[in-house]
């Protein structure tokens, strides 16, 4: 709604996104395969570092400790899946349901709003994103690379990760013309996949280092990292703090303008 | 090569001239950063550990990774070139159908797409060669027969999946192709470490597909131990699996065209 | 006592500099029976988007229930039905899902929701195609599915944008004897067409728009009544010869008209008309006698052609 509530930060004034999600539930009960495919590609990048790179690599160093590759990259791979998966279901997902197929057309002629609209989206990401980060928590047990219960709270940290980016992900959709600015998307993420101290520590940069707390991901890797080792410091509620900051940005932006995009 | 197969492909760079920027942009920037991230991050955890200077053949990580990447870089936009662009032509813009209709034949489609890819492999194998030129350890003679390499690769995957893209009706199992073929090659391809380290099934599987092939022969190039009849040996696989897609790809696209 | 559910006041609609609604009143009361008519471009679906509460007003005022519609969207769409001009259909989901997956939007209970959809698949004759994906039905199909979806949740008011574009002969009277129906359980209708007919058979009163401004209004009768005689001859020359001949009418019947591919000549007595003709020595191929209709009134309001 236009005038209702302004004051308010936008996505409060959402009454019934679990509609949207419901819809899509429903359509992707033909297309589950899609779903299940999308939890192999974190899972191959974890079985290549271990197989591949654990013995050129060695040990790492985490809060102190000596750790294998592996169980250094495991936490990482599993935040930046939580990010690819939120950027994918909030971009090109979003794009074509928004251009294309116009399914917002539809649900805004009825009581739904654009936030409804743009919450549901965003919850469904996120609804999505913890199917993948639960399994992908039971790989790394399986593997033997969880080191500590904290591992559990790996999870809401993912569901943070996943709001920020689907956040900033649907915020961009809305400004694409069409679908050759996904290429956009693809370069935008991958320097955040490869420098958020995913692949290797934040320390390797040197007196560059300040630079990678640029990215929303490194605060992400760095929490599912320390619910990983089980070791939490003060530094972690600066961390949540500016994922909470960046998504609640993000998603003003994006209720407010698929407003202006559909009600013409 | 028939002349109209060239005409196909000029008509393949006019549409192009309107996308080249962000194209260009994810072909070059992509390989480089992957390089920057993998190559010189995670380089400098690997050569810092001793043990790794052995299975490396003496080169350090990043003169080991810099090849994969020229190569690994090619697959992807052979692969991707052949996929949405190809059935758009048959089934969304049906740009394919307009050409069919003039004297151009199904041959001079599927090559004139063939030469295009291979000169836009080839175009930005060259722009990545450069990069990899400019910083001296990655530095090599070795990256200018890289580059024809590299779109020997990319034409080794674009044509089979054209075949594929051709005769499919739905844009579901590109994504599929994408997770299941050219992600897994990209990790478990011998570009980032040697197969060695992979257990001997999973090594079978990586050697079946051209990847690996070109990719150890670029290295072979830039590190400057391949040998002549090494490298002819394994180039003809890669050539092999072009070949065998792009007869393919013709057989599949004359029945759908005319009849 | 009546009870206006549209209240319009010098309403406009602008796209940047572009007026598409330029000042336009209306009043349309509960039960009626409404219809804008107009030439491509008039501003029809430019109205119904605002009375449907998915165009903010740009200025003037408008009042749907009386609410406004700037600070009460919600309420007032839950009330109404809409059937845009291209169908907004999900054409990732079955017939059936799309009409109860639209129900849930208007918060029906999942079973109340399938109860309905169910219902709704009899009366657009798509029982046999409930579970078939959207995409695959026909142009009139997934029409028919449209104008379903929007009785979804039982409204008060339906605005139908061209409702019967596309459909066949037989489903536009099928749809024509609904649409009657459910004016008689008292929905109120807001409709658009392009079809003179339609509008002389649903529409209690209309408008016709030109520009973005309301040019005539009233009962389809009224304006017959108003603009036009009660009988039209139409003559027929033989092929190019329409331009040089129609100077001979001039004088017979009220007012004539050159059309590209005939004359017509407005006069209340057709029969007297068709004789003056012939006494004047003229041999038309063909002549016929009709009543005057919407489409007369039509023609000559919005410039002797449809425009476009
Ligand atoms: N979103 C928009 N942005 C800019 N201009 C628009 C927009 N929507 C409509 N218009 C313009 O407003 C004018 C009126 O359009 P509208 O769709 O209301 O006409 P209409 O009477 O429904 O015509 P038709 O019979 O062809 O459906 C047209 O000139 C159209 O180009
Ligand atoms: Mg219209």
């Amino acid at each position: 709604m236009s005038g209702e509530l302004r004051i308010l930060p936008v996505a409060f004034t959402a009454r019934r996104p679990q509609r949207m999600i419901e819809r899509h539930i429903v359509a992707y009960r033909r297309q589950w395969l899609i779903i299940v495919s999308g939890f192999f590609e974190p899972l191959f990048y974890l079985l290549s570092m271990r197989a591949g790179l654990g013995n050129l690599v060695g040990k790492v160093s985490v809060a102190g400790t000596q750790v294998p590759y592996d169980a250094f990259v495991a936490p990482a791979l599993m935040a930046s899946s939580a990010m690819n998966g939120a950027i994918f279901d909030s971009t090109g997902n979003v794009l074509h349901r928004l251009k294309y197929a116009r399914i917002y057309d539809a649900a805004l002629a009825t009581p739904m709003s654009p936030t409804d609209v743009a919450m549901g989206e965003i919850g469904w990401a996120l609804l999505r994103g913890q199917l993948y980060s639960i399994s992908f928590l039971g790989v790394m047990a399986a593997l033997g690379l969880v080191q500590s219960w904290w591992v559990l709270m790996a999870l809401p940290a993912c569901a943070l990760i996943g709001l920020t980016f689907a956040g900033i992900g649907f915020a961009g959709t809305t400004y694409m013309r069409g679908w050759a600015d996904m290429d956009i998307v693809n370069t935008a993420t991958m320097p955040l996949f490869l420098f958020s101290a995913t692949f290797f520590p934040a320390a390797s940069y040197g007196s560059w280092a300040w630079v990678v707390q640029l990215s929303p991901l490194y605060h992400g890797v760095a929490l599912v990292r320390a619910a990983n080792a089980g070791v939490w410091t003060a530094s972690i509620l600066a961390h949540i703090a500016v994922l909470l900051l960046v998504s609640i940005i993000a998603l003003s932006i994006a209720a407010r303008r698929l407003d202006v995009l559909l009600r013409k | 090569m028939t002349t109209g197969a060239f005409r196909v492909a000029g008509w393949h760079l006019a549409l192009y001239r309107r996308l080249w920027r962000m194209n260009l942009l994810s072909s070059f920037v992509q390989p480089l950063m992957y390089l920057l991230g993998l190559g010189v991050g995670v380089g400098a955890l690997v050569d810092r550990n001793s043990a790794s200077g052995a299975t490396l053949g003496g080169a350090s990580y990043v003169a080991f990774v810099a090849p994969g990447l020229l190569i690994t870089a090619a697959m992807a936009l052979g692969a991707i070139e052949s996929m949405w662009s190809v059935m758009g032509g048959l089934k969304w813009q049906r740009g394919y159908h307009g050409i069919a209709a003039t004297p151009l034949e199904a041959r001079d489609i599927v090559l004139g797409h063939g030469v295009w890819i291979a000169v836009r492999c080839g175009l930005s194998a060259t722009a990545v060669a450069a990069a990899l030129a400019y910083f001296p350890d990655t530095r090599s003679w070795g990256l200018l027969p890289a580059v024809p390499v590299a779109m020997l690769v990319g034409l080794s995957f674009a044509m089979p999946i054209m075949a594929f893209s051709i005769n499919t009706e739905t844009d579901g199992a590109f994504a599929a192709i994408q997770r299941f073929v050219i992600i897994p090659l990209f990790l478990f391809g011998g570009a980032f470490y040697p197969l060695s380290q992979l257990p001997v099934g999973v090594q079978w599987i990586a050697k079946a597909a051209p990847l690996w092939h070109g990719v150890i022969v670029a290295r072979g190039f830039t590190t400057h131990s391949a040998g002549a009849l090494w490298a002819v040996g394994h180039l003809a696989y890669v050539v092999a699996f072009a070949f065998a897609g792009t007869t393919l790809a013709v057989r599949n696209l004359r029945r759908k065209l005319y009849s | 006592m009546t009870e206006s559910l549209i209240v319009a006041r010098q309403l406009v609609k602008r796209f940047g500099e572009f007026t598409a609604v330029d000042g336009i009143d209306v009043e349309v009361q509960r039960g009626e029976a409404f219809g804008f008519l107009g030439p491509n471009g008039a501003g029809k679906s430019s109205t119904m988007r605002m009375i449907g509460c998915v165009s903010p007003v740009t200025s003037g005022s408008l009042r749907l229930f009386g609410l406004d519609p700037a600070t009460h969207g919600a309420q007032i769409r839950r009330r109404l039905g809409v059937v845009p001009q291209l169908d907004t259909l999900d054409t990732e989901l079955t017939v059936q899902e799309n009409l109860w997956l639209y129900g849930r939007y208007f918060d029906l209970s999942r079973s109340e929701a399938k109860r309905r959809a169910k219902e709704l698949l009899e009366f657009a004759q798509l029982a046999d195609r409930a579970d078939s994906i959207v995409d695959h039905l026909s142009g009139g199909m997934k029409r028919r599915l449209s104008i379903a979806r929007s009785l979804i949740n039982e409204p008060e008011m339906l605005l139908l944008d061209e409702p019967t574009t596309g459909l066949d002969p037989q489903a536009r009277h099928v749809l024509w004897d609904r649409l009657y129906r459910l004016k008689q359980q008292g929905v109120t209708l807001v409709l658009t067409t392009h079809y003179m007919d339609e509008a002389e058979q649903l529409c209690d009163r209309l408008v016709v728009m030109d520009q973005g401004k309301i040019v005539a209004e009233g009962s389809p009768r009224e304006l017959i009544d108003r603009y036009s005689t009660r009988e039209v001859l139409e003559l027929r020359f033989t092929a190019g010869t329409n331009e040089a001949l129609a100077p001979q009418v001039q004088g017979i019947g009220e007012r004539q008209e050159l059309l590209p591919d005939r004359v017509l000549v407005y006069a209340d007595d057709g029969e007297a008309a068709l004789a003056a003709t012939h006494a004047r020595g003229l041999q038309p191929e063909s002549a016929l006698v009709r009543r005057s209709s919407l489409e007369d009134v039509f023609l000559l309001l919005t410039g002797r052609t449809l425009a476009d």
